[in-house]
């Protein structure tokens, strides 16, 4: 085989989540009282807008979670065995190779051809002047440097065209699915997309959907010659970094719910069942958690594992090992502090549900007690978690910002928008600023969370009328 | 009344013990004192020797929770849990890893964080107050629908940026005021004038989004049809009726932060580089001092728990049906 899979332990744990989701899905679709908050949320132009996005963020996530070496050229070892690259790599530094392998020498801006620092060069005839030398890929292919605006509008041109084709294609695939079950014209279909006279809001999605596909048309178009968001300290590209921070970032916004989930549900419901003896217990360890102010108990958690790993530095010993470990503290800390508040809530709902007559029904029938919280309490509960899940994930992402920014939050080494913007804070002091890595990461992260906020409203909406705002 | 607030109080005690023990088994269960010696004293120095020193000079020389090495009660007393936490219940905080009274930093670092916070929480409840109140009072109108769309549009950006484009635009290109440091006395106006403006527009998405939802929901309850079909203008309905009871949830849910306060704002002072208490914890952080990490954790559960009693003595005072038992 040319390469051997790699499965980190938060690959893992995404397809996990996959399987949570799809599972969830199914389970949806069979179920009445779920099909019908969804389809008010389906119903919604603006939530379907935001979901178009949050799955474009989510395929980049899932493709950079697939993990391999490659095999390394040449004899295999002695005993036959293939040696593979130590550098793990993911689908998706695959598709973005010529991102991620024009490395330019330190800063340069957007669309540079030249560096950002001038540097010292010593001319044929003894003279040393400073100069702005050529960076090494930004616009390699251009022959004169006067071209670049003409080379960049006719990429820009290229790319628009593809994008409006791929965009059309998707417009009429979509018409002609349609179509199918209806038994109406192509014409009469396309007419209706286009005047948002649908159910389900084709309209609102297939535009959001369009302006993605030109931009990931223009991102190949562009991304091959120029530094489309420059480059940074060390010369890596920018554009690169924020899009492989899309997993980080997507990571904790789910895994953090993930880990906790098993624990919120069963304190929660226990608590809330059984109350007496074991409620005081698990109010009293949800209370002392709970009364630790989150960033307080994210560091002092972080903290002590970071002396740990220098302490016990040969357990970890690839690079990857090392973020996916902190990655996955990460999440644990961040899912620690937000156990509390479903646990609470979990704890109140199933209060209420345990005076309901069904309950008393089944507490009389001399149904057991696991088999109630099991089997009547945790469906009826299930709305909480996926409010509480759909609303948390944005709070999460904006957490992991100002944390990497502390210090405490995924490695240093890692891609992420709070390590983007840490390390582009100090260079806002330079004349003229260099502004671009903040630029990407406050737009990357900015679409990612105003998608999730919309369509978590929406959510809410839906599933709990009460908080309807 | 005073027997229910004497009883929380009472109830706090195993909470804070609870928290003292799990900041413990944090720090010292996944790293030994023998770890944080040779972090400590660096990669060249460390000998068996220098580690028991280190260990002595700091108070990190004693076991863990049980000292068989003791008599009587001092095996329990002797122990590094029972020297670290029991002193932290009556506030002797003892001294950081390098020497530093941590008791007087506090003391002296409490008033910048204060001079920022507390600022920012009046103005800023104020700011969302009004605006939230403009929204409902144009509900269902293009400005009620723009502002609910800034509203989101607003909480979907990370303070860092609100932080990053605030100094640059103010200090940087306009130069109205420094881009960061700190005065005492009246000086420090110029100072913390930045800060105080970036943390109440950072917090104006969730804050009007939030009050939004109390006026909303009192704005349906059967008073507030009444005092319509009587006639009342609608701007006498929002701020005499609906404004009056819907400052209860409002004022309630911002007790709980008053003691918070103390703490400070982690991102604005590191980033104005105000010597608050935020701060304080991020030079811990960077300088992995436990000691303070320690004495810090403990005083955000202390304040946190303040903060929830007031709480209940506040829907007492502001609404007389309810009655603490």
């Amino acid at each position: 085989m040319p390469f051997r899979f790699v499965i980190l332990w938060s690959d893992a744990l995404t397809y996990l989540l996959l399987a949570v989701s799809v599972f969830y899905g199914v389970y949806a679709s069979r179920h009445e009282h779920l099909r019908a908050p969804w389809r008010r949320v389906r119903r919604n132009p603006l939530a379907m807008a935001a979901l178009v996005v949050l799955a474009a963020y989510g395929i980049t996530g899932l493709m950079d979670s697939v993990h391999f070496r490659l095999r390394l050229p040449g004899p295999a070892a002695p005993g036959g065995h293939a040696i593979y690259s130590p550098q793990v790599l993911s689908l998706l530094d695959v598709l973005c190779t010529p991102l991620r392998t024009h490395d330019e020498q330190t800063y340069s801006a957007p669309f540079a051809l030249h560096a950002f620092t001038p540097k010292l060069v010593r001319l044929s005839d003894g003279r040393r002047v400073m100069e702005y030398p050529r960076l090494r890929y930004g616009g390699a292919g251009l022959t004169a440097a006067g071209g670049r605006a003409h080379d960049i509008s006719v990429r820009c041109l290229r790319a628009a065209a593809e994008g409006v084709l791929v965009w059309l294609a998707a417009v009429v695939a979509l018409a002609r699915w349609r179509v199918k079950g209806a038994g109406e014209s192509l014409r009469a279909a396309l007419w209706r997309l286009a005047r948002g006279e649908t159910d389900v809001p084709w309209r609102a999605m297939l535009a959001s959907l369009g302006v993605i596909i030109l931009i990931v048309a223009a991102i190949a178009n562009l991304a091959g010659e120029y530094h489309i968001f420059g480059t940074d300290q060390v010369g890596q590209d920018v554009l690169f970094e924020a899009i492989k921070s899309i997993r980080t970032d997507l990571l904790i916004g789910t895994l953090s719910t993930l880990v906790m989930l098993p624990f919120a549900l069963a304190l929660g419901v226990m608590a809330g069942y059984s109350g007496g003896r074991t409620d005081d217990v698990i109010q009293y360890l949800y209370t002392t958690l709970g009364s630790i102010p989150s960033v307080l108990l994210i560091i002092a958690g972080i903290l002590s594992l970071n002396l740990y790993m220098t302490d016990h530095a040969a357990a970890f010993d690839t690079i990857a090992q090392r973020q996916d470990v902190r990655l996955l503290s990460l999440c644990v800390g961040l899912g620690v502090t937000g156990w509390i508040g479903l646990c609470r809530l979990l704890r109140g709902e199933t209060m209420k549900l345990r005076q309901m007559d069904y309950i008393q029904a089944a507490i009389a029938l001399g149904v057991r007690p696991r088999r109630i919280m099991t089997r009547h309490i945790l469906p009826n509960v299930m709305h909480i978690v996926l409010i509480y899940a759909v609303i948390s994930f944005s709070g999460l992402v904006l957490a992991e910002a100002v944390l990497s920014y502390i210090g405490v939050g995924v490695d240093p080494s890692m891609n992420s928008w709070g390590n983007m913007i840490n390390g582009a804070r100090l260079e806002m002091a330079r004349d003229p600023v260099v502004w671009w890595s903040l630029a990407a990461a406050f737009l990357f992260m900015f679409t990612l969370v105003l998608a999730a906020n919309l369509f978590a409203d929406a959510v809410r909406d839906a599933f709990d009328p009460r908080m309807r705002t | 009344m005073i027997a229910y607030i004497i009883r929380r109080i009472l109830y706090a005690i195993p909470i804070l013990i609870g928290v003292n023990l799990l900041t413990f088994a944090l720090f010292f269960f996944v790293n030994s004192p023998n770890d944080m010696a040779r972090l400590h004293l660096g990669v060249k120095r460390v000998t068996p020797q220098a580690i028991a020193e280190w260990k002595a000079e700091h108070g990190y020389d004693q076991p863990l929770f049980y000292n068989a090495a003791a008599a009587g009660a001092g095996k329990l007393t002797h122990t590094l849990f029972f020297q670290r936490s029991v002193k932290l219940f009556v506030f002797d905080f003892g001294r950081s890893d390098d020497g530093r009274d941590i008791g007087s930093d506090i003391r002296q670092r409490m008033w910048p964080s204060l001079a920022i916070q507390v600022p920012t929480l009046v103005l800023g409840l104020a700011v969302c107050i009004s605006m939230a109140l403009m929204t409902v009072f144009f509900r269902g109108t293009y400005l009620d629908a723009t502002g609910v769309v800034l509203a989101v549009v607003m909480m979907s950006i990370s303070q860092l940026f609100y932080v990053i484009g605030g100094q640059y635009l103010f200090s940087k290109v306009l130069r109205l005021v420094p881009i960061s440091g700190y005065d005492t006395g009246l000086s420090a106006i110029k100072f913390v004038i930045l800060p105080i403006a970036v943390g109440i527009v950072s917090g104006i998405g969730l804050g009007v989004r939030l009050n939004r939802t109390f006026f909303l929901e009192e704005s349906g309850k059967d008073y507030v049809r009444t005092a319509r079909a009587k006639g009342l203008s609608e701007i006498r309905v929002l701020f005499r009726h609906v404004l009056k009871n819907a400052m209860i949830p409002i004022l309630t849910g911002v007790v709980v932060v008053i003691p918070t306060l103390f703490t400070g704002s982690l991102i604005l002072e590191s980033f104005f580089g105000i010597p608050g208490l935020g701060s304080y914890l991020i030079d811990a952080i960077r300088a992995q001092d436990f000691g303070i990490v320690h004495v810090m954790v403990f005083l955000g559960s202390v304040l946190y728990i303040v903060g929830l009693i007031l709480t209940d003595i506040s829907y007492t005072l502001v609404d007389p049906r309810v009655r603490l038992g």
